[in-house]
Parts: structure tokens; C-alpha cells; sequence
């Protein structure tokens, strides 16, 4: 097993919280709460807007022209990668609204087997437009590469 | 919904949540929904070449219905922490079975700290997901101000 501290730059990604996307992502997931979709529900609730549900802080790091490049630089075809784990701390809600700062850093790139088997840790934090963080999130891939040379 | 920690004990069971069957359709709705454009999960081709038998779902579809079942048991402001580990792929025509169950309740400050355990299987029940999280609670709901009508 050889674990290589992979330092290669991420720069922040800004997002702005979009409303139909909310509601477009409530809708693939079969959402049934009127928060996560109707603005006047969310109000309602007491939120200022639609709520972002748990796991849509990934949803929002992803986009940006090709989220997949970082993994490309690092010789990962995005076809072998499977998620193996992801971990999200809450500190306060995202809503609709809302502009978001991801810096993400990777946090281990771990190859056993001479590289056929691969795993990449990655730490995201998502910082609202008050400076306060919101969520910090972490997603293990698997990569496996049954052709790697060692 | 649960809104204090007087309404959870240890051994509690979450209600469980059934979700459809995954056709392409829902594959394709959360590629565009989610950002998440890897072809392994709408272009069976692309599956096929990587060496699947098929598309298979995005491992985040998977936990959003976790997250489903949670948000449908407390507020979100709530949770404090959530985990998954993606034990196996969950393919076309399978229908994720979502279960919780409250394995931890501990006093932390003012608030109470309740773990749940948390389980997907698919209709068969083979197990697809396993996970936890953590919801802070308040001892006991907190009276509203309501005015009483006195005469």
C-alpha cells in the first residue's frame, strides 16, 4: 500500500443557489415536502427560501464546466471510479439564494495492489456569503484499474 | 415530526421508506438534477465498456433517499452529521428500502445527541447502503408564546 499526499491546486468554485435547480433536483428524487420546492412553503417553515436538501452541497460543487478534470489529471478515467463513502458535518442551512465558496483539497490517494486498486479521499468545505461555513463534506472513491502497470 | 428528545428513545425505529423502482428515466432525471454527467449512470454503452453489465445509480441518489428518510422524521436544521458507505451498486429495476433506527442518545450541553443507524436494502433485501447520523434535540419542546384568551 503507498499513500502519495496528492497537493495539486483546486481553485475555490463560487455558486449561486438556484431555485429551479432545487426544484429540479426535488423532483428526481421524488421529494414530497413542499420545503425543498415551493417557496411559499419554505417561508412557511420559517426558512427565507427553498431549503437545500442534505446532500445538495455536493449537487452545488459540482458545478462547473468539468468537475472531472482534477481526477483526469491524476491518470483516474471517471469510467473505473466508483464512490465508496461520503460524510457531510451541517453547520447552517443553504437556501435558494444563497452564493457559496467550495474549497476542496485532496486529503489521501491511496494505491494498493501496484495501482490496480486506487483510493482517493477528498475534503470540500462550503462557505456561504456571510463568511460562515455551512457544510464540510467528504467523499471516498474507489478507482479500479485492473490494466495499471506497476 | 420529531421535535424534542422526549420523543426518541434508544431502539426507536425510523418509518421506513420505500422508493420506485430506478428505471433510466430517474438515472437521467438526477444526472441533469444532481451535476453529476459520468455516462456510467445514463449511456449503457459507456457501462458496458467499463465492463458493467448496465447503468447503475449515482451513488448520491442513493443517499438523497436516506436523506429523504431522515428529513421525514426531524427538521433538518436538526442533523448534525450524515454518513454513508456505498456497499454495492443498486441497479435498474431495484427499489431502495430505507430503515433507521436510534442507536444513541446522550445529553451534550443542552442538547440531546441521537445517532441513528441507517440501512438501504433493495426489495430482496440485500444490502445496498449503510450509514449513521446525528441529530441534536432540545430537552423538551419549547411552549410557543400563544396568547390565552382570559376573561
Amino acid at each position: 500500500m503507498t499513500s502519495t499526499f496528492v497537493d495539486i491546486p483546486i481553485p475555490p468554485l463560487v455558486v449561486e443557489v438556484e431555485k429551479w435547480q432545487l426544484r429540479f433536483f426535488a423532483k428526481a428524487v421524488g421529494e414530497t415536502n413542499p420545503i425543498y420546492f415551493d417557496e411559499t412553503a419554505a417561508r412557511a417553515a420559517g426558512h427565507p427560501s427553498i431549503l437545500a436538501p442534505p446532500t445538495y452541497a455536493v449537487t452545488l460543487s459540482l458545478c462547473e464546466a468539468d468537475p472531472y478534470a482534477r481526477y483526469r489529471s491524476l491518470g483516474i478515467d471517471w469510467c473505473r471510479m466508483l464512490h465508496a463513502h461520503q460524510g457531510f458535518e451541517y453547520f447552517t442551512p443553504i437556501h435558494a439564494g444563497d452564493r457559496l465558496r467550495f474549497q476542496s483539497r485532496i486529503v489521501d490517494f491511496i494505491q494498493r495492489r501496484q495501482g490496480r486498486l486506487k483510493f482517493l479521499i477528498e475534503e470540500t468545505e462550503a462557505w456561504n456569503q456571510d463568511d460562515v461555513l455551512t457544510t464540510r463534506f467528504r467523499k471516498t472513491i474507489v478507482i479500479r484499474d485492473p490494466e495499471a502497470q506497476p | 415530526m420529531i421535535e424534542h428528545a422526549g420523543q426518541v428513545a434508544v431502539g426507536d425505529h425510523l418509518p421506513t421508506l420505500v422508493k420506485p423502482p430506478i428505471t433510466r428515466a430517474t438515472l437521467a432525471y438526477f444526472c441533469g438534477a444532481s451535476n453529476d454527467h459520468n455516462p456510467m449512470h445514463i449511456d449503457p454503452d459507456a457501462a458496458r465498456a467499463a465492463g458493467m453489465d448496465d447503468v447503475f445509480a449515482h451513488g448520491m441518489l442513493n443517499m438523497a433517499y436516506l436523506g429523504q428518510l431522515l428529513t421525514g422524521w426531524v427538521a433538518q436544521e436538526r442533523l448534525r452529521s450524515f454518513e454513508v458507505k456505498f456497499g454495492a451498486i443498486v441497479r435498474l429495476g431495484e427499489q431502495l428500502v430505507c430503515t433507521g433506527e436510534v442507536i444513541e442518545k446522550e445529553l451534550d450541553g443542552d442538547r440531546w445527541r441521537i445517532g441513528i443507524r441507517l440501512r438501504a436494502t433493495n426489495q430482496a433485501g440485500e444490502e445496498k447502503l449503510t450509514g449513521e447520523a446525528v441529530v441534536a434535540l432540545p430537552a423538551a419542546l419549547v411552549e410557543a408564546a400563544t396568547p390565552t384568551t382570559e376573561h
